[in-house]
């Protein structure tokens, strides 16, 4: 049967709202503020310009991606879960093989709703956090991408607060309501994850969170979709699908900015990708500035998958909350009672790999599926510079560099994962990490350009449209009032 | 040598390795190792599940090929390989793409076949999408409308809207659907579906709504002409499709077009007319439109509406009262200096649709027209084609 999404109710979903008088009252209420936020967050001129965008109509593979223009505060912001498997089972934990549960277990209530006000918390932030950038679009495709992003970082943001008033009552009509009261930023109420309080301040860092910071956010959606308890996992399964569409947009928006930098370089006879000043006179970015954004970006990440050893996690894949990334395609009791995994520590000042108790390690194991999955982005730009015939190569930084949670916190390391001294990290870090200069450089490139089929000098153009358009076409037709 | 093969394939250098694709493949035929993302040609069956759920497009890549890429082969791949050049005898049915399903291919195979090659789509023209509902998966659409074209008695043409509702249905102007009738053949098998070319443009009927329409002669016994005929509004309708990836317009806006055509081979040009109205084109075009009558010319009223700036119309009679039959070989022969210019112009592109008996005269005429300048139609026509610029669609 085709899950048909419903639209007799001012929320499309495939969960029958209309006939979930409860919920649909308690996210009726809920509706203005959303819309509220949503409206005082993007310019006013992007509010009325009509964004080539992707909506989905239905949750089969050939409904979900309808592109039309559309106003942002029209878009319809809905309630889609993935169909529901039959006979689903636990896949992990001491309820292994028992039947998934519809509703929440009581024992593992907190547990839940706390994961579930995490994952809602940063869906707002990373929209709060990019709400200028459509000033300064290198384009109007690029435009279009970020707002495509930011629709369905609003969606995902829908998700889980259905979740929240659907199966937790009261407590969670409350944080649903919290998750618009907190700002990215903001001192009396911040979001709650460090990473999502920084400003993205310029296209490279969006193109990089995106990258980095969007890939944490899938890998937890990995994790939750392997969740026992039913409808959080169909949620996050059919997020997945749209996440999907935050790494396209990272991925290439890094990759054209190298093309673009290799390609200028090579038109003005640049061999030496360290001729900084020189590349920069271009109007492109150079190669040690985009590798030091990466080392930022990275380890920032890094950082959200929390502690090496973690008995929080433990307990919740213990619990059955919350599984590994592909559970399903793992090979072994999926309990990990008497199993080990290999994690960084910190004995006598250097990092070493020590084996620990899988459970606890859980948290460690993700990360590394993460930076697997991150390392593949990276050889593909390199081997864009490698096809541009540049001797240059960029590099994830060690696991240790610019840590502030776990292990490696309290320590200085360079790159290259060597611990160094006080005097040594100060004089390394500008070459490692991106200063102020280098942010002020950046930001003097970010000059919108809103012709379409036209892009700014600091980013080739796309080798592939979106939904197969041809090169010019307008993927925004912006507001001019 | 074995007979070619059409492979799905997936374009490295796009790909961002998400494996969205192999998490929706219902059948597992879509696999990765560390470098790539590949299609399994022994498993994959065309069901196109895949295709709108890839966020980069790399996954929208097809070769057709005389022995499939295996999956160590893709595997290894860096970039996608070209598409193998196949023997200049080798027909459009065995080499082409204009749909997945053998049928169809054939179909659309034999109606491009008065172009003299293989059909080549305009280098401007817009990447089309097929085959995303097949006979085993239809798409089911709404009948919105169902108006009677022609006043004669004889000819009795109509203009179907059909409304794909929630489904998407990229389609292009040029492009056809396959409309299957209710009911089995004499040996108790379902009908195949029957193709028709849409008439309207890409963003709908009406602008940006989801719906497009067909132009449809009745045929006396004509199984799926009565049944289309004689829809009526809100009905439903089982169609697969779209079909084809050559008969299409330039997107380029300077690029000129002549449309020659009879009776309902008018279709495409009304949805390419549209197109070019809706967006702007500055090149000419010109309508050389063949019927018997006024009264049996499709579109008669509307087509005179359309300024002679946009679309210069040459409307050519074969049976008005007390005039000498005219067909539209003997227009384009009366236009000779105006065709001379538009063979000489590299901008220029030709479409020809309709019956196939038309086909004959219009290759007559253009060799004299050719003649005249000293040169060879043949050369003219294989080289126009083989820039995608000369298109033949007739049945």
């Amino acid at each position: 049967m085709l899950d048909i999404v419903e639209y007799d109710t001012l929320i499309p979903n495939n969960v029958s709202l209309s006939s979930d008088r409860r919920v649909l009252k308690a996210l009726e209420k809920w509706h203005p503020g959303y819309i509220n936020w949503w409206n005082d967050l993007i310019p006013r001129q992007f509010q009325e310009s009509l964004v080539y965008l992707r909506t989905a109509v239905s949750v089969d593979p050939k409904g979900w991606a309808k592109f039309d223009y559309v106003k942002m505060p029209e878009y319809r912001w809905g309630i889609l879960l993935a169909p529901q498997v039959e006979d689903r089972k636990i896949p992990c934990g001491e309820h292994a093989g028992e039947p998934a549960w519809q509703e929440v277990p009581g024992e593992y209530r907190a547990m839940l709703r706390r994961l579930i006000v995490i994952q809602g918390d940063t869906e707002p932030a990373s929209v709060e956090q990019q709400r200028h950038l459509g000033l300064t679009a290198p384009s109007l495709y690029d435009m279009r991408n970020l707002f495509q992003v930011n629709v369905e970082e609003g969606r995902h943001l829908w998700a889980m607060v259905y979740l929240l008033q659907k199966y937790f009552g009261a407590d969670g009509r409350e944080e649903a309501d919290d998750l618009l009261r907190r700002q990215s930023g903001s001192e009396e109420a911040p979001r709650m994850l460090g990473a999502f309080n920084e400003e993205t301040p310029d296209w490279l860092s969006f193109f990089m969170f995106t990258y980095f910071t969007d890939r944490d956010g899938k890998m937890q959606l990995e994790a939750l979709a392997q969740s026992g308890f039913d409808p959080l996992s169909r949620t996050c399964r059919f997020m997945l699908t749209e996440e999907a569409h935050h790494m396209f947009v990272g991925e290439t928006g890094v990759g054209r900015t190298i093309q673009r930098t290799c390609e200028a370089m090579k038109e003005a006879g640049i061999e030496d990708p360290y001729e900084i000043e020189k590349i920069r006179a271009l109007g492109v970015i150079d190669l040690p500035t985009i590798q030091k954004k990466l080392n930022l970006h990275y380890t920032l990440s890094l950082d959200l998958f929390g502690q090496e050893v973690s008995t929080n996690a433990a307990n919740s894949f213990n619990a059955g909350i919350k599984g590994r990334y592909m559970e399903h395609r793992l090979d072994d009791d999926h309990k990990l009672q008497s199993d080990s995994y290999v994690v960084w520590q910190l004995e006598d000042d250097k990092p070493v790999q020590r084996e620990v108790p899988a459970l606890t390690a859980i948290n460690m194991r993700l990360r590394d599926d993460y930076t697997r999955d991150a390392a593949g982005g990276v050889s593909r730009w390199n081997k864009i510079i490698e096809k541009e015939g540049i001797n240059f190569e960029m590099k994830l930084p060690h696991e240790s560099f610019n840590r502030k949670i776990g292990v490696f916190s309290d320590k200085l390391f360079n790159p290259e994962g060597k611990l160094v001294s006080g005097a040594e990290y100060d004089q390394g870090a500008k070459n490692w990490l991106p200063t102020h200069a280098d942010g002020d450089f950046i930001q003097s490139l970010m000059k919108p350009c809103y012709e379409p089929g036209k892009y700014a000098s600091w980013i080739a153009s796309p080798k592939v449209g979106i939904d197969n358009k041809p090169g010019d076409f307008e993927y925004v037709k912006l507001h001019m009032a | 040598m074995n007979k070619p093969v059409k492979q799905h394939l997936i374009d490295p250098e796009i790909c961002i390795r998400c494996y969205t694709c192999e998490m929706t493949c219902p059948i597992e035929a879509i696999t990765h190792n560390d470098d790539n993302v590949v299609v399994d040609f022994d498993k994959c069956n065309f069901c196109m599940d895949c295709i709108p759920v890839c966020p980069t497009g790399s996954i929208d890549e097809w070769r057709v090929v005389s022995e499939p890429y295996s999956l160590d082969q893709q595997f290894e791949w860096m970039e996608l390989p070209a598409q193998e050049e196949f023997a200049e005898g080798a027909s459009e049915e065995a080499s082409g793409l204009e749909a997945l399903d053998d049928d169809m291919a054939r179909l659309l195979a034999e109606a491009h076949a008065g172009a003299g090659g293989k059909a080549k789509a305009p280098a401007s023209a817009s990447k089309a999408s097929i085959n995303l509902y097949t006979l085993a998966k239809p798409a089911e659409v709404t009948v919105q409308g169902n108006y009677r074209l022609t006043a004669d008695d004889d000819h009795d043409v109509r203009h179907i809207i059909l409304d794909a509702g929630g489904l998407p249905f990229p389609l292009l102007e040029g492009q056809s659907v396959g409309v299957i009738p209710p009911g089995s053949d004499e040996n108790g098998k379902p009908h195949l579906p029957r193709l028709y070319s849409i008439s309207s443009p890409r963003s709908g009927e009406r602008p940006n709504y989801n719906n497009f329409s067909l132009t449809v002669k009745r045929e006396e016994k004509g199984i799926c002409s009565n049944f289309v005929c004689d829809l009526k509004s809100g009905d439903k309708v089982q169609v697969t499709g779209p079909f084809g990836s050559t008969f299409l317009m330039p997107n380029d806006s300077a690029a000129r077009l002549l449309m020659i055509c009879t009776g309902t081979g008018s279709a495409p040009f009304r949805a390419f007319t549209m197109q070019r109205q809706r967006s702007g084109a500055t090149g000419d075009m010109t309508l050389v439109f063949g019927a018997r009558t006024a009264d049996a010319l499709p579109y008669f009223g509307p087509l005179k509406k359309v300024p002679e700036t946009v679309l210069k119309k040459h409307l050519v009679f074969s049976r008005e009262a007390e005039k000498p039959k005219r067909y539209v070989q003997d227009e384009l022969r009366a236009m000779e200096e105006e065709i001379v210019g538009l063979l000489n112009d590299p901008t220029a592109h030709i479409y020809i649709c309709g019956l196939r008996a038309m086909e004959e005269g219009v290759e007559a005429a253009f060799e004299n027209i050719a003649e005249s300048t000293g040169r060879a139609w043949k050369e003219i026509r294989d080289v126009m084609r083989s820039e995608g610029r000369y298109h033949v669609e007739t049945y």
